[in-house]
């Protein structure tokens, strides 16, 4: 595959206006991840309205590659139960660990299906999750303090 | 030159085919900087064209593209000879050092050895005053422990760094003010990337609470050179001790420690065409002998009781159990290699390159150089950002791709100097770094490869 067919237009737009950016109030939980070998971060937060995730908003920098893919992560998670987003996340982590072989499934994964040919690049694979891991821990996070006030929570996680 | 017969050890040269050039044929390496060094005919790559055959890795190719090996800041590619070497020593004299007392135990000990005296002789010290490491940020772990105990730091006292170091000269120093509960401090850089001494001497930084001061001599991230002598002046008018990180510098700059003025200098062996796996301490022998051991263990006692032992003289107190014995063959060979060339030719190649390649990137608009643009008191490493011509940064990972699939090898991120990084404003950089073997066609190709890669960000393509 070329490095060109890799970054796809969809990953270009996304990357460009990245959707769903910014932090916002109120939410349960906030989670910082990085990548220590580039350097990359995200800080982002979950709010829940019961089990339905009603917003996930982050300030991040990093490549095209993570700031796409959390962008289309937004997309995806927002408006569904924490049950069903897992089930995107599982889909997601498998296309992107099946080596670029999956033939993904758009309509789970939407514009998410754009990142199968990162797959094919193990060295930013961990690129394409950063913000899926973030969110993901971000939303246990909040299910663990369901019922207590908002707050702040901090981790860092080290890939 | 990596002449065989220089292994000094009781066994006959290996076959010497692919020798590398012989001394003989090389031009002097006396006088670079007149311009005679170069034979006119071969103009001022000619050490490149020299070595490149010594090299094989280099004549690889990704895809259709040759592989443009750019990335030898992080670590350098290894010639024939010193490969040979390593193999030569495991196939027909491996054993362990100082304490078989048969022949291979002789053969190795000796070639072992030989490679510290090839190691001294290269930066101007003396034989015992080499300690082996397993890599740089071994030997300046060692530094900050031994130095902290030797020092009695505590409450009250500071170390004094830089905001240009690698991680591993900012942590060690770090675990040691934590220890201790002395103060960490830092030189900052000008916007140039140039260590801040008027703004450091103006607000006291290295004073009579300084213990010890350190710097890397060559930047990993901006190329700068630092002027040791002038930082070690500093830290002795103060009673202070210093210790210069040459992990950068001593691959590409002649190297005499007395000259440079620090008490003790690290460095590693795989940015200096020798094996991965080991690492170099000088100290000043009067220092050495005072500082306690760092690892305890085999071959650093003397005599050792239930109660309590004593210490070996260095450098073998700071060396506890088997040392790293091929590498430190390997690296003999490595520096000789380097010694036959002429480290001033090595140097004046690295001057060449550089300035084309700041004269080639500079012309790139968008791209922003972290350093010095000029080729004056630099190394060769050049770090940058880049951006479409609408002001989109196109980030370090992705401009490695896109080099990448051109056989272009880079490194991309914050160069384990990430409080640099954000000295300057960016969380990551593209570096782009070379050594004697790196062609003007290379910086070309990588030149044409950041347009590219800009216009296809910039949706020009």
């Amino acid at each position: 595959m070329s490095v060109e067919a890799m970054y796809q237009e969809i990953i270009l737009d996304h990357y460009k206006a990245k959707h769903h950016a910014g932090l916002r109030d109120p939410y349960e939980a906030e989670v910082t991840h990085v990548n220590p070998s580039c350097g990359d971060e995200i800080l982002l937060r979950v709010h829940l309205e019961g089990d339905r995730i009603a917003d996930v908003s982050y300030d991040a920098i990093g490549c095209s590659i993570s700031q796409a893919s959390t962008s289309v992560m937004t997309d995806l998670v927002i408006g569904k139960t924490v049950g069903e987003a897992l089930t995107v996340y599982d889909a997601f982590h498998a296309l992107m660990h099946s080596r670029g072989e999956a033939e993904p499934d758009e309509d789970v994964l939407e514009d998410g299906v754009a990142f199968v040919g990162v797959a094919k690049f193990p060295a930013r694979v961990k690129c394409a999750l950063l913000g899926w891991e973030a969110w993901k821990d971000a939303t246990a996070r909040a299910l663990g303090s369901a019922g207590e006030p908002s707050q702040t929570k901090e981790a860092r996680h080290d890939h | 030159m990596p002449d065989r017969a220089d292994l000094r050890a009781p066994w006959p040269a290996e076959d010497t085919e692919d020798h590398p050039p012989t001394g003989d044929e090389l031009p002097s390496a006396e006088s670079p900087e007149t311009g005679e060094a170069a034979p006119a005919a071969s103009g001022p790559f000619w050490l490149a064209d020299r070595v490149r055959p010594d090299f094989p890795v280099l004549g690889r190719t990704v895809g259709d593209w040759p592989l443009t090996y750019l990335d030898s800041a992080n670590t350098a590619q290894k010639p024939t000879p010193v490969v040979r070497a390593i193999a030569q020593h495991y196939l027909q004299h491996n054993a362990n050092v100082a304490r078989a007392m048969h022949l291979l135990g002789a053969e190795a000990t000796e070639a072992f050895e030989g490679g510290r005296a090839k190691v001294a002789g290269f930066v101007g010290g003396r034989t015992e005053e080499i300690v082996f490491t397993k890599n740089a940020s071994e030997a300046l772990n060692l530094c900050a422990h031994t130095l902290g105990q030797h020092l009695r730091l505590g409450p009250g006292d500071e170390v004094v760094t830089t905001i240009m170091e690698h991680h591993s000269n900012i942590v060690p120093w770090q675990l040691l003010c934590q220890r201790t509960g002395a103060t960490l401090r830092w030189f900052d850089v000008t916007d140039d990337g140039r260590l801040d001494l008027d703004r450091a001497d103006a607000e006291g930084l290295v004073n009579e609470r300084t213990k010890i001061v350190t710097a890397t001599w060559v930047s990993n991230v901006l190329g700068t050179v630092n002027p040791i002598a002038a930082l070690a002046a500093r830290a002795h008018a103060v009673g202070a001790v210093l210790v210069a990180d040459a992990s950068q510098a001593v691959p590409q700059l002649p190297t005499d420690v007395h000259a440079l003025g620090a008490d003790l200098v690290a460095f590693t062996g795989h940015k200096l065409l020798g094996p991965t796996g080991i690492g170099v301490l000088w100290g000043r022998y009067d220092l050495l002998e005072q500082l306690p051991p760092f690892l305890g263990g085999g071959e650093m006692i003397e005599i050792v009781e239930m109660e309590g032992s004593t210490y070996a003289a260095p450098p073998a107190r700071f060396e506890a159990g088997t040392p790293p014995i091929a590498q430190a063959v390997g690296l003999g060979v490595a520096v000789d290699y380097l010694s036959g060339l002429g480290m001033a030719n090595v140097a004046a190649h690295e001057h060449a390159i550089t300035t084309h390649a700041l004269e080639r990137l500079t012309a790139i608009e968008g791209l922003r150089i972290l350093g010095p643009t000029q080729p004056v008191d630099r190394g060769g490493a050049v770090s940058f950002t880049l951006a479409t011509r609408d002001g989109l940064e196109v980030h370090p990972h992705d401009v490695m791709q896109f080099l990448d699939a051109r056989g272009i090898a880079v490194r991309g991120g914050h160069h384990c100097a990430r409080p640099l990084h954000k000295r300057f404003r960016v969380a990551s950089s593209t570096r782009a770094s070379f050594y004697l073997y790196t062609t003007p066609a290379e910086i070309d190709r990588l030149a044409d490869a950041l347009i590219y890669t800009r216009d296809f960000f910039g949706g020009k393509l």
